[in-house]
């Protein structure tokens, strides 16, 4: 757990970037300190390893405060990593990686089948141990400024803007394997970004910064979503709220309709026997959809090429949001669901999905919230 | 080429002994350069002050500062010494601005993520910033390397002899060929110098030679 208590930071020109921030980043979670620029995110992040001093108040890890440790021990102890990776460009990537646990005093042997290993992974190829950093893509230097930072598994890991320089294809594969990994590690990470859609993909708590870090809003990706605090968060975190947090809701088991389907190659006339109003759907050898044909317009068996690619497919038990486009961005109007392997169960219609939506409560402010605003707490009725 | 032929040995001796008095302080005036430009590159304030400062040393007439010396330091005045010292403060002139700047082109993401995987300063400018530093380090030391052959020759005029020795041989008895010898091996001298340090500065690079993202 890192603990900000009253922490302020007023630089030597006078101006305030932190003013009295408190805030707690709970252990084995992500917090994400998101804002527009100078809303004073990076200088928390930084003080957290002191790279910068507080002026006043205190940052404690657990129970120790940060201001009382060895500076170069309290650092080796928190993985970090920044924008543009800062990887060592005169040291292979394997050395680069183990740049930690040769700090630590681990010996070369130990320190490199360590990096080897965290090379694989963040998904890299063995053979890329020797290579130099300057020879990797800027996603690929990016996961091993991840793996560099988890060299010497720290129990804290700092992000400034990991993934901000990558293009929005690799950034979201990056997310998705960040994810993955924390899933697996449960470290106790900070995040700043200027992206409220990473901060809301990406965080167990968001914590919203307006100018001067000056906490906004702290809550969970939902409740941003559902109840931000005041004009500016709600500016902030943008339009779409009401379907972005269908995201954050687990779909139910929707009664599917039974879907028949072609392969490739059927002739018009079996896809015509197979169509439901005018549309039937195209799947590989796996039972996997390809897209929706109209079996009236074509003249030829059917083809890759002729296939309407257009809507989205959503797993079974999957979030609400990606039902619900899967039936909105359906030709056909019916939301194609799959299994985890990506084979069909079935269809169904965005009445459905809506329907289920309506029978939901929405997120209740939490207490503090509540009696922030004034108001009392909805009455539970009875079924 | 018969002249060459007779005093070939003599000429090699005074090559050994040319490259000692340009090589040395070579060497002990980067020592000196690398806390000075490390110091400018840290501080904004010191910046122009030592640049400017050391840049000045430069401009010195190396004959003025050859008889100088003696009259400062406890040597005597036909001690090569004097030339040790004197083209030390040349190469400390030539390599303060480098050292500088080659520091002050290190990435600040790199140096800020050393800091913050934690390494403490002097360990940081040892692994980190010098060996980033060293491509444009070695460029400065190639030019201070041929600039230190070239001044040497002077140090003839207070006795102490170099290949130097040989332009005032051909000069005093109106004979050419020391002088060209004097001359190709002074050139041959420098270039020996430049490859050295090309070389040396290859071998401590490697990933200066890293191409791009592999295709």
């Amino acid at each position: 757990m890192i603990r900000f208590d009253a922490v302020s930071k007023q630089f030597p020109d006078g101006t305030k970037a932190v003013d009295e921030l408190t805030l707690e980043a709970p252990t084995g979670k992500i917090t994400v300190l998101v804002g527009p620029s100078g809303c004073g995110k990076t200088t928390s992040l930084r003080m957290i390893n002191r790279m910068i001093t507080p002026t006043d108040g205190r940052i404690w890890i657990d129970d120790q405060d940060t201001a009382e440790m060895d500076e170069a021990q309290l650092r080796r102890g928190i993985g970090y990593v920044i924008q543009h990776a800062g990887l060592f460009p005169h040291r292979t990537i394997v050395a680069n990686i183990a740049t930690v646990p040769m700090l630590l005093g681990w010996g070369r042997r130990k320190a490199e089948s360590r990096a080897l290993e965290l090379l694989e992974r963040v998904g890299l190829p063995a053979s890329y141990a020797k290579r130099y950093p300057a020879q990797l893509s800027g996603g690929q230097q990016q996961r091993v400024g991840v793996a560099r930072a988890l060299a010497a598994d720290p129990p804290i890991m700092l992000m400034d803007e990991p993934f901000s320089a990558v293009d929005p294809i690799v950034r979201e594969q990056l997310q998705d394997e960040f994810l993955r990994l924390q899933g697996d590690l449960g470290k106790t990470i900070v995040f700043v970004t200027h992206d409220i859609e990473e901060a809301i993909k990406l965080g167990d708590q968001i914590a919203v910064l307006r100018g001067s870090g000056n906490l906004a809003q702290l809550s969970d990706p939902a409740q941003l979503l559902a109840h931000p605090v005041d004009d500016f968060v709600a500016d902030f975190v943008g339009k779409d709220r009401g379907y972005r947090a269908l995201s954050f809701q687990q779909s139910p088991q929707f009664p599917l309709s039974r879907e028949s389907s072609v392969p490739l190659g059927a002739t018009p006339e079996q896809a015509a026997a197979a169509a439901r109003d005018g549309w039937v759907l195209v799947l590989d050898a796996d039972r996997r959809p390809l897209g929706w044909i109209e079996p009236d317009r074509i003249t030829a068996p059917v083809r890759s090429e002729m296939l309407a690619r257009g809507g989205t497919v959503a797993t079974a038990g999957g979030p609400l949001r990606n039902a619900l486009d899967a039936a909105l961005s359906s030709p056909s109007r019916r939301g194609v669901i799959v299994d985890d392997q990506g084979a069909l169960l079935g269809t169904v219609r965005a009445y459905e999905v809506l329907a289920e939506i309506e029978e939901r409560a929405r997120p209740e402010l939490d207490e503090a919230d509540l009696e922030r605003a004034g108001l009392r707490p909805v009455e539970e009725t009875p079924e | 080429m018969t002249w060459l032929r007779d005093h070939f040995v003599d000429v090699l001796s005074l090559a050994g002994q040319h490259a000692y008095l340009a090589g040395v302080p070579l060497v002990l005036g980067l020592l000196i350069a690398l806390p000075l430009g490390w110091l400018a590159s840290r501080n904004k304030v010191l910046y122009p002050f030592l640049i400017m400062g050391t840049g000045l040393l430069y401009t010195i007439p190396s004959l003025a500062l050859f008889i100088m010396l003696p009259l400062l330091l406890p040597f005597k005045i036909l001690d090569p010494n004097n030339v040790l010292v004197a083209m030390t403060i040349y190469t400390v002139a030539l390599l303060v601005r480098t050292v500088a700047d080659g520091l002050g082109a290190v990435p600040d993401a790199v140096n800020q993520s050393a800091t913050a995987m934690g390494y403490k300063r002097l360990r940081r400018f040892m692994s980190v910033e010098l060996p980033l530093a060293v491509p444009v380090i070695s460029a400065g030391l190639r030019v201070a390397a041929v600039s230190n052959v070239s001044i040497v020759s002077v140090a003839t005029l207070i006795g102490v002899s170099q290949l130097g020795s040989l332009f005032t041989d051909g000069f005093s008895r109106a004979f050419l060929d020391p002088i060209i010898v004097g001359v190709v091996a002074c050139v041959l001298l420098a270039l020996l110098f430049d490859v050295a340090i090309l070389l040396v500065t290859r071998l401590v690079t490697p990933w200066q030679r890293a191409g791009s993202p592999a295709a």
